[in-house]
C-alpha cells in the first residue's frame, strides 16, 4: 500500500516522533511505499541539524536523515509551522535576512497543499501527534 | 467501511477513548498506543468500557506496553502487536483514524 506520514510533536518531547519512526521503518521493511512523510505544528522541530543530543541516546532528525537516504523519502516541513519556530533552509533564511539556516540534510520546506496531496495520493494517512 | 483509530493519550488524562469509543462503528478496531496502553490494565474503568463495547475489536502496541510494565496486566481480549502488526492494521482498514 501507499502511506503517508503526519507528525504533530517535536522530538524528545513525548513519544510520537519516535512512535512514528518506528512506524515508518516497519512498513518500508514490509515493503509498502511512504509516498510523503509531512512535519506539521511543533513536528517541525524533528527537522533541525542543530540539535546534538548525548551520545548514548537516538538521535531522532539523524535517523529520519539516513531513512531518507535509504528510501528516498520526501521528508516535507510545513513552512508557516516552521516560520513561527525558527526552522529555515538556506532561502528561506535569505529571504527573510536572517544570518543562518538550519534544515537538516534530507528534509524539505513547502506548504500545507503538500499534505493535502499526501491525503489525497496516499492509500492512508497516519497521523502521529501530541 | 471499516476503521482503525489510534488512541495515544492514557484515559486518566484524557477523554480520547471517552470520544473514541462514542464514535467507533462496528467492524472497526481501536489500537492503544504511547500512554494510550494504560487504558488495557485489567481492573481499571477503561478495561471495563473496553470490554462492554461489543462489535469493536482491540489492539495494543506491545513495546509500548512493556515499557511502562503493564504487559502482565492486560484485561482479557486485547491483541498485543508489534509495529509490523500496526502496519497491518492499517492496511486492514479503509480508514486510519488518530484521536489525539
Amino acid at each position: 500500500m501507499k502511506l503517508s506520514i503526519q507528525i504533530n510533536e517535536g522530538p524528545y518531547q513525548h513519544q510520537a516522533a519516535d512512535s512514528a519512526y518506528q512506524f515508518a521503518k516497519a512498513a518500508l521493511a514490509k515493503g509498502h511505499e511512504i509516498f510523503r512523510v509531512f512535519f506539521y505544528h511543533d513536528g517541525v522541530n524533528n527537522a533541525t541539524r542543530l540539535a546534538v543530543p548525548p551520545q548514548d541516546d537516538r538521535n531522532i532528525t539523524q535517523q529520519w536523515t539516513d531513512l531518507q537516504k535509504e528510501h528516498d523519502l520526501d521528508l516535507v516541513v510545513c513552512i508557516a509551522a516552521a516560520q513561527r519556530r525558527g526552522l529555515m533552509d538556506e532561502d528561506e533564511a535569505k529571504r527573510q535576512g536572517k544570518d543562518a539556516n538550519n534544515i537538516a540534510e534530507g528534509f524539505r520546506i513547502s506548504g500545507l497543499g503538500q499534505l493535502i496531496e499526501a491525503g489525497i495520493e496516499s492509500d492512508h494517512l497516519v497521523t502521529f501527534g501530541a | 467501511m471499516t476503521t482503525l483509530h489510534t488512541v495515544n493519550k492514557s484515559p486518566f488524562s484524557s477523554s480520547a477513548l471517552d470520544n473514541c469509543l462514542g464514535l467507533a462503528k462496528n467492524g472497526s478496531t481501536v489500537l492503544l498506543l504511547e500512554d494510550g496502553v494504560y487504558a488495557a490494565t485489567a481492573g481499571t474503568k477503561s478495561a471495563e468500557a473496553i470490554a462492554n463495547a461489543d462489535g469493536v475489536s482491540f489492539a495494543i502496541l506491545g513495546p509500548d506496553a512493556q515499557a511502562r510494565g503493564i504487559e502482565g496486566k492486560l484485561a482479557d481480549g486485547i491483541k498485543v502487536v508489534d509495529y509490523d502488526g500496526f502496519v497491518d492494521l492499517v492496511a486492514e482498514h479503509d480508514k486510519v483514524h488518530a484521536w489525539l
